[in-house]
Order: C-alpha cells, then structure tokens, then sequence
C-alpha cells in the first residue's frame, strides 16, 4: 500500500527516527551549555546588590540570588561544569572497565578471578560511600571528584565487557586467528575490541547521568568541588537556607535542567542499547 | 611428514567417552576420508587433530614430535560453516591475508574474484566465503588440512571446483588432506583411504 505524504508525517516516528532526534537535540544543547559556560563574561554572576533577590523577569530569566547574581549564568556555568566532571568521570570508568574487562576475559584464569573479585567488592559498596572516600581521600576539588568517578563507576561495565568478551573469544574467527599463529594481544586489539565498541559507547552514555547526579550529589553534601566554584550542586545546597522564604526560582530551575540533561543522556543510551542489541533492533 | 593421533580419547565435562582408543595416521600427499553418522565425535576429532580441543587421553605428533602451539599451527581445519569463521566487521581482503598473502593465481584458481576482496563478508554467499576460509587455510606453512564437511553445503559445481582446486594445491604443496563428510560419493571420488568412525 502506498502512503500519501501526509500520511508518511502522521505516522509516529520509530525508534531509530527518534533517538537521533534525541541525539541531535542533545548535543546542540550540551554545545550551547558548554560555551556559553566557557565565554560567558564574568560579570554576569558578579554581585549586584540593587537586584538581590529577585524573581525570574525578562532581565535576569532565572531570577537573582541572595547577592544579586543572575541565576541563568550561575546555572549555565554550573552545568557546564557538571558536563565537563561528568564526561571525564564517564570516560576515565570506562577506560578502566574495558581493560579490566579485557584482562579478565583474556589473561587467563588467575586474571579473571582477581577482576572478579574487584568488581564485587566495589558492587558491594555503595557508589556515593566509596566516591566520597576517594574524593575525600584525594583532597576534594575537581580532581578529586573526577577521580572518585572515575574509580567508583567501573564495576557494572566491566562485567558487561568481561563477558562479552568471553563470547567473542569462543567464535570460530577468533579461533581460526590463535591457530595462523597471532598473538593474544594482536587478536584481542584487531578481533575483540571493535566488537566491544558499541557496550562501550552504550556504557558511557548510560555512566555519564550518573557521575553527574553523583558529583551534584557530593558537592551538595559539601565533600566536592569548592564553593566558589558554581557547580549544581553548591547552587543547590546554597539555596536550600533561601527556599523557605519562598525563593524558589534559586533550587528549580538548575534541578530541571540537571535533570533534563541527565534524563536525555539516560533516555539516548537506552535507546542506543536496544538498538545495537538484535533481539530488539527490529521492534 | 606425518600426522600422526594415537590413543585418542574424548569426553564432555564428566560425562561418558564420546569415542576412545582412537588412532590415525595421514602422510604427506594421502587424502584420508573420516566417515560415519551424526554426532560420534569426527568433529571433535577433527578438532583435536588441529588442536582446538584437548585430548583426554592420547597424544598428536607431527613426525614423531607434538606441534608447537604458539606460532602459526601446520594443521589448519576448514569450518562447515564460513559466516561463522570470518570476522563480520573485517572486509574481506583483511581476512584473506590474515595468515599469508595469496597471489593472484592462486585466488584465481579457487574462483575468488578480485572485487569480492573490498566486501564485507555479509555481502557474499557461503559458496563464496567459504572460498577464502580455504585460501586462508593453505598458507604455505600449512601441512595438513582438515575439511570438516568443507563442502556440504554447497552446490554440485562449486564443490567440484572448490576440491579441485584443494587438491592440486595439496598436491602441488605436498601437504595432506583430511575429508570429513557424509557424502559418500564425495569420499570415494577423492580419497585414498577411508576411516569408518
């Protein structure tokens, strides 16, 4: 049967249609958050005590705080902060995941049951209590924090890349290439890897909300990045003293967009799983 | 040059033997057919033979000596099935010289034409991949090749082309060869001898 165009744009889009919507919207809105965050003057969250509290107006769109400094700014800049612990936390875990997955899945018995062991003891532990630890343990500040991510967020995918591994490792290619006589590293870097490619993309996406919400987290907490420095988390802790004089503009706006931010990331890298994984693909 | 398996012995996990007590013996230049019904364990033989699978008991000696694993193995299997033993994300140029660079007469002579060499391999037919699972496996430094069922889903006249061409190149590169199949006609045609399993 064939459809008429209007027809064709009345349909839903499907999956595929849909996550590169996502994906587009998304990465026009970290571009814009991220720049503006690095080029926006300083003046913009300078204090200003003759507008000191006031609601979200044309002028100031997300309202003033307690010392008169545009909250829109404060939150962009805050945001591209968040994006910038985020992504470095998200990629360091998953560096670490693919190796350890890597070494467990191809070193041999001995490698894998350490790995293993590794990745249940820090299941064991709750993410925020270790990533405190660490960031506590490494002076706070950004590294810190970063750190923390990196070293707390690696347990899930690894597991994931470890057994995927195991699978691709039994196929009869990567057999045949051990009997033309290549080494294990050889045929784990030009066999395995570019098999594992997409979980890693797929893991990243799905690590970068969490390190987010768990940096906002922290720093909210005090244990993470510095006051002066306007991360989500210090604007949401700073409000929190202001929001029952009915200032609520101060902790709304940068929640939703944190949560907006980290609910696309979430939304693309499902997405992004069902697709790769076949038996979902042709739904 | 002899493959010689001695004594060989197989089981899954714990179970029962799957066969035991098992010897053979290929020289250079004999073609040695391995017949018999489904699910006796000629693959698993196979597979031990080109050492994809360890022995429970028995040893395999090439000329007397075991093989040396760790570099490129003088027994090569060839697999039934050919999408399962290329790479999907490589082309297939890649895969063909994976182990040694064929040249053109000798592409030639399996029926592998040049422009299949940019594919990838999901964009040829198993008649067509299997060509170069088998140019793959005759490396000059290959010995002994196993065809396990190499052939069975082919039709008539890639079969007859494919073995062709195998067989002058074992004959030419004095190697010996190793048919596994069901198809009788197939084992009368082109082997030596035959080991009922």
């Amino acid at each position: 049967m064939q459809l008429s165009n209007k027809q064709l744009l009345k349909q839903p889009l499907n999956k595929r249609q849909r996550t590169l919507l996502v994906c587009i919207g998304l990465s026009i809105v970290v571009c814009v958050v991220v720049l503006t965050g690095i080029l926006l003057d300083e003046n913009r969250i300078a204090t200003n005590l003759e507008v000191r509290n006031s609601p979200p107006s044309l002028d100031h769109l997300f309202g003033t705080d307690w010392l008169g400094r545009d909250m829109f700014s404060r939150t962009l800049m805050g945001l591209s902060l968040s994006i910038g612990v985020g992504l470095t936390g998200a990629i360091g875990s998953a560096t670490i995941s693919v190796i350890l997955g890597l070494v467990a899945a191809t070193m041999g018995k001995v490698a894998d049951s350490i790995v293993t062991w590794l990745i249940d003891l820090f299941l064991s532990v709750p993410h925020l209590v270790s990533l405190i630890l660490i960031a506590f343990a490494f002076g706070g500040g950004f590294k810190g924090i970063v750190l923390g991510i990196a070293l707390t967020h690696w347990p899930s995918l690894a597991r994931v890349i470890r057994s995927e591994v195991m699978q691709v490792r039994s196929l009869d290619f990567v057999q045949v290439s051990k009997k033309m006589g290549k080494s294990r590293w050889w045929i784990t870097k030009e066999h395995m890897l570019p098999h594992i490619i997409p979980q890693m993309l797929v893991g990243v996406l799905l690590l970068f909300p969490h390190a987010i919400l768990h940096e906002a987290a922290v720093t909210f907490l005090g244990l993470g990045l510095s006051p002066q420095e306007p991360a989500i988390g210090i604007i949401l802790s700073e409000s929190m003293r202001y929001l029952s004089v009915g200032m609520w503009w101060l902790a709304f706006f940068p929640g939703i967009c944190l949560l907006f931010i980290v609910r696309m990331f979430d939304k693309i890298g499902d997405n992004l799983r069902m697709l790769i994984d076949p038996h979902h693909a042709h739904r | 040059m002899l493959l010689e398996a001695k004594n060989i012995g197989f089981k899954y996990g714990a179970g029962d033997w799957l066969f035991r007590h098992v010897d053979l013996q290929v020289e250079a230049l004999e073609v040695v057919g391995i017949t018999g019904p489904s699910g006796v364990g000629k693959t698993t033989f196979s597979r031990i033979l080109a050492d994809y699978e360890l022995p429970n008991e028995g040893t395999v000696t090439m000329d007397g000596k075991p093989i040396m694993t760790s570099s490129y193995h003088p027994v090569q299997l060839v697999f039934q099935h050919p999408e399962k033993a290329v790479n999907p994300r490589w082309k297939l140029r890649r895969t063909l010289n994976e182990g040694w660079q064929p040249n053109d007469d000798f592409l030639d002579k399996l029926g592998i034409k040049q422009e299949w060499l940019n594919r990838w391999p999901n964009e040829l037919s198993g008649g067509e991949l299997q060509r170069f699972c088998v140019a793959r496996a005759l490396g000059p430094k290959t010995k002994f090749l196993i065809a396990d069922e190499m052939t069975t889903m082919l039709d008539a006249v890639t079969q007859a082309q494919i073995w062709h061409a195998v067989l002058d190149i074992a004959k030419e590169r004095n190697m010996g060869v190793l048919v596994i199949s069901h198809d009788q006609h197939l084992i009368n045609r082109v082997c030596t001898r035959v080991l009922e399993f």
